[in-house]
């Protein structure tokens, strides 16, 4: 049987400045990591959120985002008629058109602007995505210059409030209302009419892309191919899903960033837990010692002062997860490398992502405790009782 | 006696070592025996190899020369883990400085050698609490060693190295911290375990007076074993 963990839980409870000193330096490692997942996983929640499996997305041949692509009227016309798409209660293909720009927008964290997509679409486009909620306010009409903000947008861009004015293309467009899109990418966007958005920009014939829904998913891998494999059309087309998916790559610079950071936090936090328990070693030589002779064995003393350190670095690894459970629901933005436009997404602190923090911290410990308590369990019996 | 009562028996038995650049004799030629139920009292002055001697017994350290059985065992053929398991059912071994650990209660104290024995917890809290009774600190089982005076410490010490009934109690300096009547109780305890419990003791002792305590006194000088009933030339 091994040592006792009292004999653990009470040392590190007796050394409690030196316990919450390293405690603390691991749990600001912890919360660094987290931090950084939390931000990935809210932003990989968006786009993911924002892909409905069924949706097919139309741009032009090698175009990764709206932005870049074009997909003219006629192609549309084309497009819309195709086998495998599905039809509204009216008998209509569900098949939007839809233009993408962006424009500048003056921010809380920026007030020189940034990039806010806009999106121009007709009314079955919204009726294709069923998440979206009118909050506040109403829809925009067609063939005004009227607007619909998306929830973290009217949020973050103080001039994007319900009944404030935007001025963009050609003139002043009212902001009629607030749109809530659950967890999706589209509460970073604003949308409006789609003939007055192309008309205000003069891209009436050539716009960015095409949404098709899909009767059941096997029809949409079938349109997929169909579309990809239309010579007249010389268009690419991949589910929304794929799309959405595809721009997460826009987390890879400061998920790469953040790892970098814990990476060397990592380190010097596992230092401090080693130097805390070279010195508990010291401290407590004589105890290795009795503990010796009455018995326990060199694999037990081991044991032991290596649980200690996990003990220690588990601590840290809860302190860690509470410091940054206040940012959990958070609303942050960021730049998305491919629409070239923010993206507003929440912090999302789940139990995995807590569970890797104290994995995480568990292994700063394990890493951290492993040479002083080896030490430890190396002490000569006499020598260990001759320490002061 | 006869051989099967033997329960140390050490033939030439020598321990060398090299200190700053120094050979050191701490130990050179020592036979020894000594028979169950003996409580024996090592006494020499600093440096003589009396130290050298318990812990050579103890097997917490290992001779250079000659050899060593202790309860029938040659310790040097047994390997650390055998030799952990043997020492918590054997020995028995009481510190000058206590050596109680800190943060443990002196019921917890105690109970620690018996976390390497089968017994379940009801039964090691038995044992313990029997043990300190025994040594007269019923009434202290959840007292830390802060909390004791320094002759309690040590009962609560010698509790400890008796809990496990070790047919052999190892003694270095047990009084050598304690005012005189706290050393007169720990002496009292040790006779009380020689001659009501038939523990074989071996103690180590600068103290004439704790010697006096003991069946057999032996001399050591300059780390040899004087001939029985010799005293040191100083």
């Amino acid at each position: 049987m091994a040592i006792p963990l009292s004999y653990n839980f009470r040392n590190l409870i007796v050394r409690k400045t030196t316990t919450i000193m390293t405690a603390l330096g691991i749990a600001l490692t912890v919360a660094v990591l987290l931090s950084i997942l939390a931000l990935v996983d809210g932003l990989r929640t968006a786009f993911t959120a924002s892909g409905n499996p069924l949706h097919v997305l139309v741009m032009r041949k090698g175009s990764d985002s709206e932005l870049t692509s074009n997909f003219t009227r006629t192609g549309y016309q084309d497009l819309k008629f195709k086998a495998g798409i599905a039809r509204n209660k009216a008998g209509e293909p569900m098949a939007s058109l839809e233009i993408v720009t962006v424009i500048n927008l003056p921010s809380v964290t920026n007030p020189d602007g940034s990039n806010v997509t806009l999106r121009g679409l007709s009314p079955v486009g919204i009726e294709m995505r069923e998440v979206l909620r009118i909050s506040a306010g109403r829809w925009f009409e067609t063939g005004k210059r009227e607007v619909v903000v998306g929830r973290s947008i009217a949020a973050r861009f103080p001039s994007a409030a319900l009944g404030q004015r935007l001025r963009f293309g050609r003139g002043e467009w009212d902001v009629v209302g607030i749109m809530d899109a659950g967890k999706s990418a589209n509460n970073s966007e604003i949308f409006a009419d789609l003939n007055q958005v192309s008309s205000d920009f003069q891209r009436t014939e050539v716009l960015s892309s095409a949404l098709v829904r899909a009767v059941d998913p096997v029809a949409a891998a079938a349109l997929v191919n169909d579309i990809n494999n239309d010579q007249r059309l010389n268009t690419g087309a991949r589910t929304e899903a794929e799309y959405y998916e595809s721009q997460t790559s826009s987390a890879v610079p400061i998920q790469f960033l953040g790892m970098f950071i814990s990476a060397i936090m990592a380190v010097g936090s596992s230092f401090a837990a080693m130097n805390t328990m070279y010195a508990a070693v010291a401290r407590r030589a004589r105890e290795i010692g009795t503990l010796r002779v009455l018995g326990f064995s060199r694999g037990s003393i081991l044991f032991s002062f290596f649980v200690e350190s996990v003990l220690l670095a588990l601590l840290g690894g809860i302190l860690g997860c509470l410091l940054v459970l206040p940012l959990n629901g958070v609303t942050t933005g960021m730049s998305n490398f491919v629409t070239f436009s923010e993206i507003a997404f929440d912090f999302s602190i789940g139990p995995s992502i807590m569970a890797t923090g104290v994995a995480f911290a568990v292994v700063l410990g394990a890493l951290g405790g492993f040479f002083p308590a080896r030490m430890a369990a190396k002490k000569e019996i006499l020598v260990a009782l001759r320490e002061v | 006696m006869t051989t099967e009562e033997t329960v140390i028996q050490a033939r030439a038995l020598t321990k060398e070592f090299v200190r700053d650049e120094f050979h050191v004799i701490a130990l050179q030629d020592v036979d020894i025996d000594i028979h169950k139920g003996e409580f024996v009292a090592l006494m020499g002055p600093s440096g003589s190899g009396k130290s050298t001697l318990l812990h050579l017994i103890a097997a917490m350290d290992y001779a250079t020369g000659g050899e060593i059985r202790v309860l029938g065992e040659n310790l040097r053929a047994m390997s650390d883990g055998e030799i952990a398991r043997w020492r918590n059912h054997n020995v028995g071994f009481i510190f000058q400085q206590f050596n109680l650990i800190p943060v443990l209660t002196a019921l917890e104290n105690v109970e620690l050698p018996l976390k390497l024995t089968n017994l379940n917890k009801q039964e090691r809290n038995d044992h313990a609490t029997t043990a300190l009774k025994l040594v007269g600190l019923g009434d202290r089982l959840g007292h830390f060693p802060r909390q004791l005076s320094g002759g309690q410490e040590q009962r609560v010490a010698i509790a400890r190295a008796i809990v496990t009934d070790p047919a052999l109690i190892l003694a270095d300096e047990p009084t050598g911290n304690l005012d005189a009547a706290s050393a007169q109780e720990v002496l009292s305890i040790l006779s009380r375990l020689n001659k009501e419990y038939g523990k074989t003791i071996v103690m180590v002792t600068h103290d004439a007076h704790a010697a006096r305590s003991a069946t057999k006194v032996r001399h050591l000088e300059k780390g040899a074993l004087l001939p029985e009933g010799q005293l040191p030339a100083d």
